[in-house]
Order: structure tokens, then C-alpha cells, then sequence
């Protein structure tokens, strides 16, 4: 059986299959509970599993990560939320410090099976610190795996595989993308699999890496373009899908890379240079990365400016099939 | 062996009672009639603006917002206590502060339509922008109270958190920091009963939150949030101690509006709750009170409030003619201009990105 839903309710089931086919899951946050968080993704869920196992916090996010390191470590899975990705700097000591560094520093012998879940990325006017797309920050520390879906069909089979593992997954959930799509997923529990991006559109002229809120972007500008491009949807950002990159790379010869976290040191920079030192010879034009100016995510107002746009994209296609 | 090593209290004042009745022993005599009229017109002029900020929200002419509707007395009552040169640090419900500091109220609604340039504020407002992230203000707070100490300016440092904010680790270390150098700071808890949709009950299991002051070290009372005398005369009696250090005010109030303007109060709380604090209503009772001394009448509110509102409407039209310059979020990202962010500035500029948004 299938069923038509956006992002929230395919996580939302998600979370609900997780807890039915294993006890020992519980979920905290701040207004997780009878609010169903501030954008529903856990709607309901209190009523269908108690206040035991879908806990309103107090409002401290180093103690929501650092307790659920300890639920974790005492044997449950753990998927905490962090009300949006700005504030889980506070919580960034536990993670990179513990959660990231526990399996090797006890050389296996102890583990963190932990989904922590939260709001990135922006294009919704909202205030200062609610619009952060942190994906690499996460992604430079080894021991951490970092997923962002970008439609509700990966959002359900990434949750259901992350809630399966015994590693901490960062699970990144584009604010944007929540409700902008409804697609016909199955009702019963799928994986998606960890490491593995997805080839949306094959096409022979041009390769365009992306994933998150860039992925309806570029799907945009490439139906308006008529382009022959390969759209990837990176899906998981750490481990990164050298494999499904690379062979794209050789066999358009064109790169460009799109997100919307900022350019510099960013998910763009990486991915162009494992291309660069393992497929050079077989590209016909330097690689492009677009993406956010390299600045702090401003206020609302000046978000059109920020967030790369269709026009932005386009004059880059048009850039690299002329050289 | 076994004796009590420390024992500690935590008292709790009102002054002026929702029917506007005072407590005289404990009425501070520096405020005059004069004072609180003036009191009340800046309770009145926050509602107001306050009231705005939501109707503009609603027809999509700004962004996001945290009203501020009946916590007035939190903000006033400790912004009037406040000496010319003393600093306030806020969190964002703190609209009546800025406004008793004269903020010009374009730049508030500035701030909220959602540009930066709300923050660019006049120095004599003697305040920061507010801090978004829950709590993490504190330590900056106990840091600027530091140089007032060690620069000798013999200014204090008042700094507003909410219920919610008090359980942040950065809450902690801030009173810690500050009773450890017994620094100029009083603390304002802006305890509104609620943090988005999770009560008082469920951010600590102590009684009060004012009795986290007595872990630090320091003074700690908590005061009817709703009574601006109360509130001002705490808050007044902590400036007038804070070169021995700092002080807690947990002032209880209520959160009568939504959290935000995104938010659905209905799903987690009952609205006879909200019923029963509109009898405590700050507003309300410095009214009776002056009603009952002949200060206050329907025609002097119609005329404040007429007037209120114009200079608001007047306000609002300064912040709406604002256009934003997209060079503005990359000129002030640095003290200088790096070549790879002139690279960027200069390619967005000569391709047009930003054309046709
Ligand atoms: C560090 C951090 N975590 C979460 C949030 C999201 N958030 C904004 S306000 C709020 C509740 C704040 O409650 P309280 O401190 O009582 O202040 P109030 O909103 O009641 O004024 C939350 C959870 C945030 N802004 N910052
Ligand atoms: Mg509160």
C-alpha cells in the first residue's frame, strides 16, 4: 500500500514505524510533545507512545544531546531534535566531543546509536539563526554521518535506516522542502541506504551535484534550460558517493556542483576536489560550484539576495557548455 | 557529626495589587504621580506597538514576531529603574525596554521586517540587539558588567532571560561568573510561564527560579512580574547594590499572546488559563490606581491612545520606505574586505544575480 504525504508526515511515520519496531527508541526535544514540535514532525506521537518515550525537555540543547549520548550508550537509540540548526551549536561540544569520538576511542567497545534531527537551510523569512545550512561543519568530523533529503520518499527510508544503525546520524531536514511536495510512498518500512546519492535525471552533457532545497532549484532551471544534464542528489553528505560522483564526471566531463550553504569550505569545495585529483583528464571545462556568498545566513530581508537563484545557475550551465 | 552548614530563603514582593491598591510602607517614594503616569503611558505605548507588530506580521508586512502583550510591567517597571549610563542587555521579548530607552520605534519595526539595519541603534539607548539563540546573552552580560567594573564607570548591567532560558548551561555561568567576580549585573528572569509550548513546571524541578541565585552566591527575590512598582523597586534596590554584586529578579508574569506569530497556543494550552491572568493585567491596575487618585479617566486614555497610534502609524511608514542594499550583507561581515569576498560581491553585481528577485 502506498500513501500520498509531504516531508513531515513521511518523517513522522517514519518515527512512528521506528518506535513500534523497537522499544528501546525514544525521541526528545523541545515541544516535541503535546505541540508535535514547532513544524509537527512528531504530531501525535505522544499520544500514541506516552510522555516516556516522547519527552518535552527542558530548553538546553548541550543537555538534549548529551543525555541522549547516555541514553545511547545505556543501550536505547535515542533521536533527539533540535528545534532548528542554529541553536544546535549549543549542543556542538557533546557531539563533536562524544558523540562523534566514543566508537574509536573505546575501540568499538562502546557505541552511540543516536539520530539527532534538525531544521537546515532557509527561503522561509524567518529570524536570525533559523536558516543555517551547517551540513559540512558536521561532515568535517570523522565518526559523524551526515544525511539531507530533499523529498519525502528518502526523508521515510533514510529515518528507518538511520533508527537501524549504531552510529550517530545527523539528520538534516530542509525547512523548506517539508511541505512543498507530496509524493506516493509505500506505508510499510524501507531503507534508504547510507553513503549511496541518487542519480535523479540521467543526461550526457553535463553532470550538476546538489542535493537539500538546491535539488527542486536545479530541477527547475534544467526543465526550463532543456539541457542534457545528470542531476545527483548527494542525499548522504558523509560518507560522500566518491563511486556515483566520479563516474558521472567521466562520462559528461562537465561538473557543477549547487548548494545553498555558503561557497567557501563548503560540501562543493570537497566533492569538485576528489573530481579534480581522480577524473581531471576526462573533463572538458574547469568545475563550478554555486552556492550562498560566503557570509553568515542573513535577516529575512536580504534572504533573495543570499540563497543562489535560477538565474545564478543557469548563467553557470551556459558557462561551462561554452567552454 | 552533622550540622547545617548554609540555609538560605527566597522572598517574594508585590506592591500594587490587581485592583491597583498599594502597599504603602513599601512604596518607593521616588515615584511620584508624575512618574507613573509616565509609567503607564509607556506600558500603554509598548501595547501598542506591540499590537502593530502582529498586525503588520499578519498582512505579510514583516516577518516572524514574538509579542510582548502582558509582560509590559517586566519591562517598564525595570527599564524605569534603570540610571542613564546603566546598560541593558536583552533577550527579544524585551520590546518595552527598548522602547522606555527611547529606541526610535522605525528601527524596532525594522528589525522585525527583517533587516540588520533595526539594529544600528542610537548610543544613548545604552542597549544591544536582541539575542535570538535562548540564554546565550548571559555571558556576555557578566562580561560587559566586568568592564564596568574594571573600567571604573560605576555603571550596572541589566540583563533580561526567560523561564525557558534559565535552564541553559550559558544561564548558569553567567550568575556564576558574576558572583565569582562580584560584578555590577542584575539578572531580569522574564519568567512568562511558558517556553513555546513547555510550562515552568517542566524547565527545573526547583520552586522558585530566583533560588538559583542562592547556587551562585548571590542575591535572589522574586517579585509579582505584573506590578510595575514591584518590579521597579527590586530592580532599583539590586542597581543601587550592584557594585557588591550581582542580583536575581525572577518576575512572574504571562505570556497572553502566542509565542511567536507562527505559533498555535491552543494545542497545549487551556485558554481559561489565559482568562483568569487578563484580572492581573499590569496595564489594568496602574490605570484603577490612578483612576483612584483622579489622574485617569476614558478621555485621557482616548487622547494617550490616539496619540500612541499615530506616532506609530508614522513609524511604521519611516520603516516601510526602507530599501535594502544587497551590498550591505557584504560590506559589514569584516573590519576590512577580503579579496575572495570582493571576488563574490563583484560577480553577483556584474552578472545580475540579484536582478528580477
Ligand atoms: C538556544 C535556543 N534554543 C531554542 C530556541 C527556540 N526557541 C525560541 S524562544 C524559545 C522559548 C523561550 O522560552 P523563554 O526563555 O521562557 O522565553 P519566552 O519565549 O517565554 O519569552 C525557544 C525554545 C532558541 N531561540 N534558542
Ligand atoms: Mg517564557
Amino acid at each position: 500500500m502506498n500513501m500520498q504525504v509531504n516531508m513531515v508526515s513521511a518523517i513522522n511515520n517514519a518515527l512512528e514505524l521506528s518506535m513500534k519496531e523497537n522499544d528501546d527508541v525514544v525521541l526528545l526535544g523541545e515541544d516535541i510533545g503535546r505541540d508535535g514540535g514547532v513544524f509537527r514532525v512528531t504530531e501525535g506521537l505522544i499520544d500514541k507512545f506516552g510522555e516516556d518515550r516522547v519527552i518535552d525537555t527542558p530548553l538546553a540543547e548541550s543537555g538534549i544531546i548529551g543525555t541522549s549520548i547516555g541514553m545511547a550508550l545505556a543501550g536505547l537509540h535515542p533521536i533527539p531534535e533540535i528545534q532548528f540548526a542554529g541553536f544546535m551549536f549549543l549542543s556542538f561540544s557533546q557531539i563533536v566531543n562524544h558523540a562523534a569520538r566514543y566508537r574509536t576511542r573505546s575501540r568499538s567497545s562502546f557505541k552511540v546509536p543516536m539520530t539527532v534531527r534538525t531544521p537546515v537551510s532557509g527561503g522561509v523569512r524567518t529570524l536570525e539563526h533559523h536558516s543555517e545550512s551547517p551540513e559540512a561543519l558536521y561532515s568535517h568530523i570523522g565518526g559523524l554521518i551526515v544525511v539531507e533529503p530533499s523529498n519525502p520518499y528518502d526523508a521515510k527510508g533514510l529515518m528507518i535506516k538511520a533508527s537501524r544503525m549504531d552510529d550517530p546520524v545527523i539528520f538534516l531536514e530542509p525547512t523548506k522542502l517539508y511541505r512543498l511536495t507530496k509524493q506516493d510512498i509505500p506505508e510499510e518500512a524501507y531503507e534508504i541506504p547510507i553513503g549511496k546519492a541518487n542519480v535523479i535525471k540521467s543526461g550526457n552533457d553535463l553532470t550538476i551535484i546538489t542535493y537539500g532545497t538546491m535539488v527542486h532549484t536545479v530541477k527547475n532551471v534544467v526543465e526550463k534550460k532543456k539541457v542534457d544534464a545528470e542531476i545527483i542528489d548527494l542525499r548522504t553528505i558523509n560518507p560522500i558517493d566518491e563511486q556515483t560522483i566520479l563516474a558521472s564526471a567521466k562520462k559528461t566531463g562537465r561538473v557543477i556542483i549547487v548548494h545553498e550553504a555558503p561557497l567557501s569550505y563548503g560540501v562543493g569545495a570537497e566533492v569538485s576536489a576528489r573530481i579534480a585529483e581522480k577524473a581531471m583528464f576526462e573533463l572538458k571545462a574547469p568545475i563550478l560550484r554555486v552556492a550562498s556568498n560566503s557570509l553568515p545566513y542573513p535577516f529575512p530581508g536580504y534572504e533573495r539576495f543570499y540563497i543562489p537563484n535560477e538565474k545564478k545557475i543557469a548563467m553557470h550551465i551556459d558557462k561551462i557548455m561554452s567552454a | 557529626m552533622i550540622k547545617e552548614v548554609f540555609s538560605a530563603n527566597i522572598k517574594y514582593m508585590q506592591i500594587m495589587d490587581e485592583k491597583g491598591n498599594v502597599d504603602a510602607p513599601l512604596f518607593p517614594k521616588e515615584l511620584s504621580d508624575q512618574k507613573l503616569l509616565e509609567m503607564l503611558k509607556l506600558m500603554m505605548l509598548t501595547r501598542n506597538v506591540d499590537a502593530k507588530a502582529v498586525s503588520l506580521q499578519r498582512q505579510g508586512r514583516s516577518a516572524t514576531y514574538a509579542p510582548s502583550l502582558g509582560e509590559e510591567a517586566v519591562n517598564i517597571g525595570t527599564a524605569m529603574a534603570l540610571r542613564k549610563d546603566d546598560i541593558f542587555v536583552p533577550a527579544f521579548r524585551q520590546h518595552g525596554v527598548y522602547i522606555a530607552r527611547s529606541l526610535p520605534i522605525h528601527l524596532f519595526y525594522l528589525y522585525w521586517m527583517g533587516f540588520e539595519e533595526g539594529n544600528v541603534m542610537p548610543p544613548e539607548v545604552r542597549g544591544f540587539p536582541m539575542a535570538v539563540p535562548v540564554s546565550t546573552q548571559m555571558p556576555h552580560a557578566a562580561g560587559i558588567a566586568f568592564a564596568q567594573k574594571y573600567k571604573k564607570t560605576g555603571n550596572a548591567v541589566v540583563a533580561y532571560v526567560g523561564d525557558g532560558g534559565t535552564s541553559e548551561g550559558d544561564f548558569y555561568e553567567a550568575i556564576n561568573f558574576a558572583g565569582v567576580w562580584k560584578a555590577p549585573l542584575v539578572v531580569i528572569i522574564q519568567n512568562n510561564g511558558w517556553a513555546i509550548s513547555v510550562p515552568r513546571s517542566k524547565q527545573s524541578a526547583a520552586q522558585t527560579l530566583a533560588q538559583k541565585a542562592i547556587a551562585a552566591g548571590i542575591l535572589g527575590i522574586q517579585v509579582d512580574g505584573n506590578d510595575p512598582v514591584a518590579v521597579y523597586k527590586a530592580t532599583s534596590e539590586a542597581l543601587a547594590n550592584s557594585p557588591n554584586g550581582p542580583t536575581v529578579i525572577e518576575c512572574l508574569t504571562y505570556r497572553m499572546g502566542m509565542h511567536t506569530t507562527s505559533d498555535e497556543p491552543s494545542k497545549y494550552r487551556n485558554e481559561g488559563d489565559v482568562e483568569a491572568w487578563k484580572l492581573k493585567d499590569p496595564i489594568l491596575r496602574l490605570k484603577l490606581h490612578l483612576a483612584n487618585k483622579g489622574l485617569w479617566n476614558e478621555k485621557i486614555e482616548e487622547e494617550v491612545s490616539n496619540e500612541q497610534k499615530e506616532l506609530i502609524d508614522k513609524e511604521v511608514e519611516i520603516a516601510e520606505s526602507f530599501k535594502p542594499d544587497p551590498r550591505s550583507i557584504f560590506q559589514h561581515v569584516y573590519s576590512f574586505m577580503p579579496d575572495v569576498l570582493k571576488g563574490e560581491l563583484e560577480e553577483s553585481e556584474a552578472n545580475g544575480f540579484w536582478e528580477g528577485e
